[in-house]
């Protein structure tokens, strides 16, 4: 698998995210500047990782939404190659319009910093197939601005469509207000583009991913991602 | 020119920032505060004289960046 890290200034999750891309596909991925306008030849998945992109100024994500190097993300996905976003690459994501909604402040207006329940809801995309549909998975959030909302004709569609991928939820999956960490629309943690080639979530699953340093349950993405890979090629 | 672009949150979507001030203000003891919404105003200079064309110009960088028309309405306004 031959992915791509795309570094915007203020970021600060990208030598965590190539670090684990190369720990668990085995490939050194490349790291694509700001203002690059062509991803490397070959490029399968385009990551955008977390951190503060511009110091979230204007509105988290903004303005990296519109770096040169988005437009050829953008013609990336279009070709239906694969694109991962996580945390401040969730909302740059949705800024630039391949993913749709926003994500606003943090409902109870903290930025949470701890490990959360994940409920993968299913287990039949690139991203996804490294679990199973209905498994419960731990890994850490940080973030001030997770809030996910769209209106509710755009809900109703993803829910419709199955396009929700991650729900916070309890240790057993129950979804209940109390899990909902930043008081998400339908507990959404992570969502599917139309076409299911583009995938954005809030949590870190690149930080559980070594048992040196606790829980690796992030590692399934990363291995069902090079699965994906292995088996296209 | 000089011209104002004021960018505030839609109808329906929730604003805990405004709510915290809202809270903030009724602590303080203001009297008749009953709810307040937070937003955001650019003061922005442009090159031309013609009103229209600011407007149109800046009518395109707030679709284009200064509000999320998802969550946001804006307000153009050319103040000469």
């Amino acid at each position: 698998m031959k992915s791509a890290v795309v570094v915007f200034p203020g970021i600060n999750r990208e030598r965590d995210m190539a670090r684990t891309l190369k720990l668990v596909s085995g490939t050194e991925p490349s790291m694509v500047w700001h203002a690059d306008t062509e991803l490397p030849p070959g490029t399968d998945l385009v990551v955008v990782p977390g951190g503060f992109s511009y110091g979230d100024y204007l509105r988290c994500g903004a303005i990296a939404a519109r770096a040169p190097i988005m437009d050829a993300v953008r013609a990336h996905a279009s070709r239906g190659g694969l694109v991962l976003g996580v945390c401040n690459g969730f909302q740059i994501l949705c800024e630039s319009g391949l993913l749709p909604g926003v994500l606003m402040r943090n409902a109870a207006l903290r930025f949470i910093c701890k490990d959360v329940y994940l409920r993968v809801e299913r287990s039949d995309t690139p991203f996804t197939r490294g679990y199973n549909a209905g498994q419960v998975i731990r890994v850490p959030v940080a973030h001030g601005e997770g809030n996910y909302v769209a209106d509710s004709e755009t809900i109703t569609r993803l829910e419709g469509d199955g396009r929700v991928a991650f729900r916070y939820a309890g240790p057993d999956g129950a979804l209940d207000k109390k899990w909902n960490i930043n008081g998400a629309t339908n507990a959404i943690a992570g969502i599917l583009s139309e076409r299911g080639n583009v995938l954005g979530l809030m949590p870190h699953p690149e930080n559980h991913v070594e048992s040196d340093i606790g829980p690796t349950d992030g590692r399934g993405l990363f291995a069902g991602l090079t699965q994906h890979f292995a088996k296209v090629a | 020119m000089k011209a104002r672009v004021t960018v505030t949150l839609k109808t329906g979507i929730l604003d805990p920032q405004g709510k915290a001030i809202e809270g903030a203000l009724k602590s303080l003891g203001i009297a008749g505060v009953s709810s307040v919404r937070q937003g955001k105003v650019f003061d922005i200079e442009v090159d031309g004289a013609d009103r229209a064309h600011v407007e149109a110009a800046l009518k395109d960088a707030a679709d284009k960046l200064l509000a999320n028309t998802v969550i946001e309405n804006y307000r153009v306004e050319v103040l000469g």
